[in-house]
């Protein structure tokens, strides 16, 4: 009972056969586990090793600037995208999951936008009492 | 109506995906998270939390670097290693994560054979695990201790702002102290497994409730969460 194939997204999905709930409660609850092959990790491991890598070389090389800023973005994103969607598994959950845990850290991007005026406010009440750089 | 959580329709309904999917979910007085046990919906949950922690940490240190009259110091000479007649870059901060990704690789297969019910496998992933999160911490002390003889201290520093090293002792030391109490617990859970605790449905000493593979998914999802937390702090902190 309980094949998993509750999980509509789950071509991944095997086997969540939680016998003894469902023995418990008399309906079946459908948990299921989160079973992938070893290649897949071993594939995303591969790619955050050459991520990390590519980040590093930004510094080593030295590059400066909005392409710095940019490639370091880019990279940092992709890596916790990979970690968050494969090894955490949250490619293969429901919407409403993924819509719970993803979506509030976003809105603390209102809050950086606000610390960034702030920033800029203090910044410029220093330089006009203490002058520029000391 | 003992059992809140489940709603008894007397037969499984038919689930809509997308958008609808998540009204659906969420409205009606019923269970939202439809298949996934409470232990994982709340280690999420948890993590939910901590990601705002980390992101408040990383917000005052953006704000106390923009904000600031005097340069900052430069990572990328700070946290350099005389190696070999020459100085090389963040080098140990490269390492790191090199460490702390292998860890989040060895977990993710640890979680996979304890499915499996591959008990010993699951056991040596996972203390593999285990000492690469300790690899971490120690050579995160080395860098505390080469920076402290160094001169740096919360309220100052020989290169520039003196918000460094306020801003890098409370992000890296809240960060090590995660890495430890994983380390801690991966340990914990390393034995129940190796033991045959969800095998036998031994019940746990603290919770005494009887456990089940799933509590391996769950201690993976804080790792995985740790080494993420590594990512942010990588690219703001050593990076920027």
């Amino acid at each position: 009972m309980a094949e998993a194939t509750a999980n509509g997204l789950g071509q991944h999905t095997l086997h969540g056969a939680q016998a003894h709930d469902a023995a418990a409660t008399g309906i079946a609850p459908a948990e299921v586990h989160q079973e992938h092959p070893i290649r897949l990790y071993l594939v995303v491991w591969v790619w955050l090793f050459i991520l990390s890598a590519c980040s590093y070389l930004v510094d080593y090389v030295g590059l400066q600037g909005y392409l710095r800023w940019s490639l370091i973005l880019i990279f940092m994103m992709l890596k916790a995208g990979l970690i968050v969607a494969v090894f955490m598994h949250m490619a293969w959950e429901r919407l409403a999951l993924t819509y719970a845990i993803i979506l509030p850290p976003i809105l603390v991007l209102v809050f950086v936008a606000m610390m960034v005026f702030e920033s800029d406010y203090t910044l410029l009440t220093r330089t006009l009492f203490f002058g520029a750089e000391p | 109506m003992a059992d809140t959580t489940v709603t008894h329709t007397g037969q499984a309904l038919a689930r809509p995906a997308g958008l609808q999917g998540v009204a659906a979910d969420w409205s009606s007085d019923q269970r939202a998270f439809k298949n996934v046990s409470w232990g994982k919906a709340m280690m999420w949950i948890f993590l939910l939390s901590d990601t705002f922690v980390f992101g408040c940490f990383l917000l005052s240190y953006m704000t106390a670097r923009m904000s600031t009259r005097v340069p900052w110091p430069n990572p990328s000479e700070v946290f350099s290693l005389h190696i070999g007649g020459s100085d090389i870059p963040l080098i140990l901060i490269a390492i790191m994560t090199f460490v702390l990704i292998s860890s989040s690789g060895t977990m993710a297969m640890a979680v996979n054979f304890g499915y499996r019910h591959d008990r010993r496998k699951t056991a040596i992933l996972m203390l593999l695990t285990a000492a690469l999160g300790a690899t971490f911490v120690g050579m995160q002390a080395f860098e505390w201790t080469k920076l402290i003889t160094e001169g740096v201290r919360p309220w100052g520093n020989p290169w520039g702002a003196a918000q460094f090293g306020s801003s890098f002792f409370m992000i890296t030391g809240f960060h090590g102290t995660h890495v430890t109490f994983g380390v801690i617990f991966l340990i914990i859970v390393a034995r129940k497994v190796w033991r045959g605790d969800y095998e036998t449905g031994r019940r746990g000493f603290f919770t005494s409730r009887r456990g089940r593979y799933e509590h391996v998914e769950i201690m993976g999802l804080y790792w995985h969460f740790v080494d993420l937390v590594w990512v942010f702090i990588f690219a703001f902190f050593y990076l920027w």
